[in-house]
């Protein structure tokens, strides 16, 4: 095996500045994606345990369709077909008018992929809830949207911290999607650092501590987090 | 929508076919591969040997913290490094998938094995036979059993995932289709279908798996 070690490469102008970049993009690209798929999960989530045979109905469909069709697709539909199928002027506006357009599409295509897998934990957490609570709340003279504010949703989304986090840490590992349609994230950093300078060994080694650490924080701290927001009674809560 | 040309997918579909020949084959190969490793994985962590077992966990953990493209672009990277010589994407790739999904797969495996009660182990060794004996003999044939949705499932992620080849450019069905999609300029045809395509698959799977999911619960 051939080959010149240079670590240094890492820690040099221009290379340093930008794996820098590339954690800023994939952080950012990460949170602003968990938005959408924590707020819209949540809310199919809650339709999916409703009363109502439509709102199921409409949530169960949303979680099939978007978990059936592979991540990599959903991105170029959105970025290639989305636009077409928009009148001429809000089609040009999606494609090159709006502000860093593969960005933000990325954004939007991994945030109600992940939607849909959010859904599926904060169904789980609602059940895990049980319906002797449920039906206690309704006993008292609780209307639907009380017992959901009051009595499911504040325990559901103690219990389902765990799985809540492996979503975001999700999220932040299919970031590097985003590179196929051109947003220069942290994998795509290194890949070009790779192929400015031949040091593909630093460079991936680089990407790959960056990705382990950020993981391994932010397991760190949701277990504090977890703790602290137990439900007592659960057999998760130790 | 108006002007959808359904010929572009028809006059392309022995093209189409190939590269999703393909992605089948990956997927295959990746899952058997995956799950022989994963399982090898999970043995060692449950038999608790001191550094191994740790090991073992340490390499699940490590690996469940990267994206899966940035072990596409390693082993991509790595592989002709070590050989020496050019090797195809596809065992690249191939080695990469492996590695990565056996790490999923040992999680799920371990929790089965997990499931199996621990008088099990103990009524095997009690009838003589040895630790290795009670494991092949009594506690994967139950472990297993139980798993078979959950490996579907696992499954249905990987024939997902297979997708990133995209990256490296290996002819898999979206690649073929991407490629169809660029030289006739019908990316909206292509793309569309791709999605369906998968769409079909993937959905009778998670259904065939939830049938057997409710199979094994009666």
């Amino acid at each position: 095996m051939n080959y010149n070690w240079d670590w240094g490469i890492l820690f040099r102008e221009p290379y340093l500045g930008w794996l820098a970049d590339g954690l800023f993009w994939t952080v950012s690209l990460s949170l602003c994606a968990w938005i959408i798929a924590f707020s819209l999960g949540s809310v199919l989530g809650i339709m999916r345990t409703s009363s109502s045979r439509i709102l199921r109905f409409i949530g169960t469909t949303y979680v099939e369709l978007f978990r059936n069709i592979p991540l990599l697709v959903q991105l170029f539909l959105w970025y290639f077909v989305f636009p077409e199928l928009l009148p001429d002027d809000a089609g040009r506006w999606v494609k090159r008018e709006m502000p860093m357009p593969a960005l933000s599409t990325a954004i939007v295509a991994i945030g109600l992929y992940t939607a849909s897998r959010v859904c599926e934990q904060v169904r789980s957490g609602i059940d895990a809830v049980g319906t002797g609570q449920r039906n206690a709340a309704k006993a008292i003279g609780m209307t639907e949207r009380q017992v959901y504010q009051h009595v499911l949703l504040p325990n559901a989304f103690r219990i389902i911290i765990p799985p809540l986090t492996s979503e975001f840490l999700t999220i932040f590992k299919n970031s590097s999607l985003a590179l196929t349609i051109g947003v220069v994230e942290l994998t795509a950093m290194t890949r070009q650092i790779e192929e400015y300078t031949f040091q593909g060994f630093e460079a991936f080694t680089a990407a790959t501590v960056i990705y382990s650490v950020v993981t391994f924080s932010v397991m760190f701290l949701m277990r504090i987090v977890e703790r602290r927001v137990q439900v007592p009674g659960m057999i998760s809560a130790r | 929508m108006g002007d959808f040309d359904y010929s572009v997918i028809f006059n392309n579909i022995p093209f189409l076919v190939d590269g999703l020949k393909v992605t089948f084959l990956l997927t295959i190969l990746a899952v058997i591969g995956g799950m022989v490793l994963g399982t090898i994985l999970a043995l060692i962590r449950i038999a608790q040997i001191p550094i191994a077992s740790w090991l073992a966990a340490a390499y699940v953990n490590f690996f469940r913290s990267l994206p899966l493209i940035l072990v596409i672009f390693w082993l991509y990277f790595l592989v002709p490094l070590f050989l020496g010589r050019p090797v195809g994407s596809f065992y690249s790739v191939l080695i990469a998938f492996v590695l990565f999904e056996a790490a999923y797969y040992s999680e799920i495996i371990r929790a089965g094995i997990s499931s199996v009660r621990s008088g099990q182990i103990a009524a095997g060794r009690a009838i003589g036979l040895t630790y290795p004996q009670t494991m092949r003999y009594i506690v994967l044939p139950q472990a297993f059993r139980s798993m078979v949705p959950v490996l579907l499932t696992q499954a249905i992620v990987l024939f997902q995932d297979t997708s990133l080849v995209y990256v490296v450019g290996l002819k898999d069905f979206l690649v073929s289709a991407e490629l169809i999609a660029n030289r006739d300029q019908r990316l909206v045809e292509m793309f569309v279908f791709v999605a369906i395509v998968y769409f079909v698959f993937c959905f009778a799977g998670s259904l065939y798996a939830r049938h057997l999911q409710k199979k094994l619960a009666t």
